[in-house]
């Protein structure tokens, strides 16, 4: 007979599992909530976006630089794209975000793709905020044909 | 009953298809997914079909007992009660998740061929059984006791029926997993709490009588609780109890909203 204590020849059944670490928080519940109200809001402003450029007046022929140009002059409608494309990059990111979560399992790929994701969604907002804040309706040197009328007041 | 059934079969010898009240016998083929690390395939999954003579009053379950008992002794799965109370039968068969116990083979398609597969998204120990431990660690950490504060009344805890009702549906639980094994979350890294474990919480949050709601509702809102339901209802279409699963993990989304803002 061995006098080696049994318990260290048989494992525990129930070593092998363990939930990797609590992850409790308000993050997933407000990012549930924020998934659903900006849903809402998006609806709102994307059809009045594609409401405004597609379906008032000529719609979709007068959409050129000046139109554009003269759009972005208007306070009213920088909030308006700011808003639309902050809403729709956080709440694309996040959704993607889930699905990363859902579909990769392991965390290697988890942080790959979440890393090109963030990446992708910082380079979006920044250059889409600093296009509608710095955009410069009248450049020098452009033909007059192609501007607004702002430009000649 | 089956067995005065049986025993009239046995006597009238093979005619009894035309005796009046037998019950129609046919021949139904199970493929039936085995792993056995012990045994010569080692690591490797096979599929071994069977072709058992059965009665249209069978369940899966009698025929996987014909099986094992008339071919096959090797061939492994729980059961215990065979009555849908006990939890223990739950299996994958013809690719929904059902208890082998109160599946008839008629409303399976005995024509073809029925695939048995143990429940997915937990360790297979060994044929039809599946090692559900993280399933029941689950279970655990939402505390399904009842927690109280003061002294214990000298009496029952009064309910009224409304009370009661209220969280009615989600106490009627076997625990036999068939909902946390259907949800594609639960498959992807089995970190999720799972359908069971939000149900079994459920019973407790809404119950007048319990105290320990809100210790419930901060275990579950936890990035791998409530919110990784993406409410494909999977778990609701697989209970065999037809608890309203998706319905009741929606509540208790709804109490933390409720209580968060």
């Amino acid at each position: 007979m061995t006098t080696t204590p049994s318990a260290q020849v048989i494992p525990s059944p129930r070593d092998p599992y363990a939930r990797r670490k609590t992850t409790r928080g308000n993050y997933e519940l407000y990012s549930w909530v924020f998934m659903r109200a900006s849903g809402v809001l998006l609806i709102v402003l994307i059809f009045g976006h594609l409401f405004v450029n597609l379906m008032v007046g000529e719609g979709v022929h007068r959409i050129d630089f000046a139109f554009v140009g003269g759009k972005w002059t208007s306070p009213f409608w920088q909030v308006w794209d700011l808003l639309m494309l902050w809403l729709a990059m956080f709440h694309g990111t996040n959704g993607v975000r889930t699905i990363i979560n859902d579909y990769a399992s392991r965390d290697l790929t988890r942080g790959i793709l979440k890393t090109l994701l963030y990446l992708a969604f910082v380079i979006t907002v920044a250059l889409g905020t600093l296009v509608i804040f710095t955009f410069e309706p009248c450049p020098a040197n452009a033909d007059p044909a192609l501007l607004a009328s702002i430009c000649f007041e | 009953m089956t067995a005065v059934a049986e025993n009239t079969r046995a006597d009238a010898g093979t005619q009894t298809d035309d005796a009046p009240g037998a019950v129609a016998s046919f021949e139904v083929t199970l493929k039936i997914r085995r792993y056995n690390p012990e045994s010569e395939h080692g690591e490797n999954v096979i599929w071994d079909e069977f072709t058992v003579q059965a009665h249209g009053t069978d369940r899966v379950l009698d025929a996987l007992h014909k099986i094992k008992w008339e071919q096959d002794g090797s061939l492994t799965f729980r059961r215990s009660c065979a009555h849908g109370i006990c939890g223990s039968d739950a299996m994958r068969i013809n690719g929904r998740n059902r208890l082998a116990c109160k599946t008839l083979l008629k409303d399976v398609n005995p024509d073809k061929p029925i695939t048995v597969e143990p429940i997915k998204g937990l360790p297979v120990v060994k044929d039809l059984v599946v090692d559900m431990e993280p399933f029941f660690a689950s279970y655990r950490e939402i505390m399904p006791f009842l927690i109280t504060s003061g002294n214990e009344p000298s009496r029952e805890r009064i309910q009224s029926q409304a009370d009661r009702d209220r969280f009615d549906d989600t106490t009627k639980c076997i625990l036999c997993a068939a909902c946390t094994s259907s949800c594609p979350v639960f498959w992807t890294d089995g970190q999720y709490f799972g359908p069971a474990a939000i149900v079994n919480a459920h019973r407790f949050i809404f119950d007048s009588r319990d105290e320990g709601a809100q210790q419930r509702l901060e275990i579950l809102n936890d990035k791998e609780g409530v919110w990784r339901c993406r409410t494909t209802f999977n778990c609701t279409e697989a209970c065999p109890r037809g608890i309203q699963v998706t319905k009741a993990i929606q509540e208790v989304k709804r109490a933390m909203i409720t209580r968060a803002f």
